[in-house]
């Protein structure tokens, strides 16, 4: 099935030809007037302006959420689950009009946006609408008269800063908690792709309360930076690079508030010897597993972007893997069949290309792909990449940075602890993969490998209850889980003596 | 693949660009990026807006602009050459030239510099 192109006849989205910030429960222009063109990935032609906001427009979303806070701080849990509920079920009921309009500014495949990304984005909403209910603080019985209570409290207002890679679920996963926990949120979208999540609020504007949730577009320096650097802010979670991670950290040092900073990887996905023992369905598990690269066309922080295969299994296994691969090719991102979209811009495309020469350079071996592909009709202009396939070894600068590409860099290693040394060899820990038949040798490994995340005999599973977050340089705090919920919660402790007594001190 | 004792150059390109934020902004700074999204892009401040740790390692100077780059980056970084360039984009993150529809790009050679 092919969906037709938004804002042509029978499409399911309708872009508007301009689009202002989302605060106070409305769509606004910004204070200045300015505006900036988005440009599609797709087909790299402009389809929408959005706002190009600066502090004042920062500080009009903070008067929103500061006069929402304490109104929405003591809605009870089972009035914000049940609006959280009710988002949900306006994003199902929407959801092909969500896919397509995610599509169409990210770049990505429809059979993930309609599969992945907003099946995701709803559970999100849902798992933190049932966390809540559940949600309780302590009581501690200090001695026979003297009780400790913890009660938790909202933050009040935060400030989170999504990424392009997934607009809609990482937008869902910062704004879930959040907003369940009963904090007011200031949200900035990224610059690239700012238009799906402005369809998303048209449909749920009139759901929350006015201010509970507003949404600032603009570049990071116009607008990101007073937001993070607001002393209006409780807390600010960020999710991108390491410079401007520290950047943020930075700025919230200046009003000592916490940071959430989840700054990508360059995950290990490592196969044991004994994947290939057998020619059944768990190795084409496994195939498959390796070619997880692509996903997302390799723009997810936890790419399986170094395949590390143990050497005695390594050219029939990179066989077979090289076959799976070859049959992932770039296409219409809005054609059902279509398995890699385009990458989100031009200037991540030039960065891919800029990686594959180095590793041409560094003399890692081509094994399949490395170049741009151009595809035709309308579709020329889009920003697309065939998956790649290098060999190499770890030292190389493909092992080292993610590319954020469909490019994976394959290693091969001899037995147990030198899989583990490879794996470790990283400035980063956010994601890893290990794939055995061997029970023992998958915990083992599990925890050996100094990562926040590791998926054993599975990738790139995001469910809502499980926690995801980083180890080393790859960030501070987690993401999904209920334990999100007390991210986002202070702690009130209420010690109460029921001794009529005096102490007897003084 | 040329042996060169700089460590990081600009593009003719990158460098009008850096003269031309210089006379917007004032004095400019630059430090490399890693990890997800915009990572391994260069990232572009104005002078003292970004904090140098001690850790921090300066590659060089493009137009007058201090170039840094993390300790732990710099010694996975060594063995290579950055030249510094621009292409159409904006990027994500907070460097400076990111509204001007431009995006700075890191491009990366072989070096033999012994590791400063």
């Amino acid at each position: 099935m092919h969906y037709a192109r938004p804002n042509t006849d029978g499409s399911k989205v309708q872009f508007e030809s301009r689009y202002g910030n989302f605060i106070g429960g409305e769509l606004v222009a910004p204070v200045k007037g300015r505006y900036f063109e988005n440009v599609s990935p797709v087909t790299g032609r402009g389809f929408c302006e959005i706002a190009r906001s600066g502090a004042e427009d920062v500080e009009r979303a903070l008067d929103a959420a500061h006069a929402a806070k304490i109104k929405w701080g003591k809605t009870a849990a089972a009035e914000r689950s049940k609006l959280l509920l009710r988002i949900a079920d306006v994003m199902e009921q929407n959801l092909e009009l969500l896919a397509v309009a995610e599509t169409w500014d990210n770049g990505k495949p429809v059979r993930e946006t309609l599969a992945a990304d907003l099946p995701l984005a709803i559970d999100h909403f849902r798992y933190f609408a049932g966390c809540l209910r559940a949600d309780e603080g302590s009581m501690a019985e200090l001695d026979a008269n003297t009780v400790s209570y913890h009660l938790k409290e909202p933050l009040g207002v935060v400030a989170q800063i999504i990424p392009w890679n997934f607009p809609l679920l990482m937008a869902a996963w910062k704004m879930a908690p959040a907003l369940a926990a009963g904090n007011c949120v200031v949200l900035k979208p990224a610059e690239q792709t700012p238009a799906s999540i402005m369809v998303w609020a048209k449909l749920v504007a009139d759901i929350l309360p006015p201010g509970v949730l507003n949404i600032v577009h603009g570049f990071g320096i116009e607008a990101g930076k007073p937001l993070a650097q607001s002393p209006r802010i409780a807390k600010v979670a960020f999710t991108g690079e390491t410079t401007t991670g520290r950047l943020i950290m930075q700025y919230a040092s200046e009003n000592i508030i916490p940071v959430t900073l989840e700054l990508g990887g360059k995950s290990p996905n490592i196969f044991f010897a004994d994947v290939m023992a057998k020619d059944d369905a768990f190795r084409q598990k496994a195939l498959e597993g390796f070619a997880m690269f692509a996903l997302n066309q390799g723009e997810v922080c936890t790419c399986p972007s170094r395949a590390l295969v143990d050497g005695s299994i390594y050219d029939a296994f990179m066989d077979l893997a090289t076959a799976r691969t070859r049959a992932i090719e770039p296409g219409d991102p809005l054609d059902t069949n279509t398995r890699i979209g385009a990458q989100a811009s031009n200037d991540q495309l030039e960065k891919i290309l800029s990686y594959i020469d180095i590793g041409k350079k560094e003399g890692a071996k081509l094994r399949l792909g490395g170049e741009r592909v151009k595809l035709p009709g309308e579709l020329a202009g889009g920003y697309y990449v065939a998956p790649t396939i290098f060999e190499g070894q770890n030292k190389m600068r493909i092992f080292q940075e993610e590319i954020f590409g469909p490019v994976v860099s394959v290693a091969r290693f001899d037995g147990f602890d030198q899989a583990i040394e490879i794996a470790n060899d990283t400035l980063y820990g956010l994601g890893a993969g290990v794939w055995t038949r061997d029970v023992h040798a998958a915990f083992r490994a599990g925890r050996a490998i100094e990562a926040g995340r590791v998926w054993t005999n599975c990738y790139h599973l995001y469910p809502a209850h499980a926690a995801f977050g980083g180890y080393k340089h790859s960030g501070i705090g987690r993401e999904t889980h209920k334990m999100m919920l007390d991210h986002y919660q202070q702690t009130k402790n209420i010690l109460t003596s029921y001794d009529e007594k005096p102490m007897g001190f003084f | 693949m040329a042996a060169s004792d700089v460590r990081v150059r600009a593009t003719a390109a990158a460098a009008e660009w850096i003269r031309k934020l210089t006379a917007q902004h004032g004095p400019l700074m630059f430090h490399q990026s890693g990890g997800c999204c915009d990572g391994s892009a260069p990232m572009c401040y104005r002078l003292g807006e970004f904090k140098i740790g001690s850790r921090d390692v300066l590659l060089g100077e493009l137009e007058g602009a201090p170039f840094w780059i993390g300790g732990d980056q710099f010694e996975r970084w060594a063995h290579t050459t950055l030249t510094i360039d621009v292409v159409k984009g904006r990027g994500a993150g907070f460097s400076l030239e990111a509204p001007e529809g431009v995006r700075f790009l890191t491009r990366s050679d072989l070096c033999d510099v012994p590791p400063a």
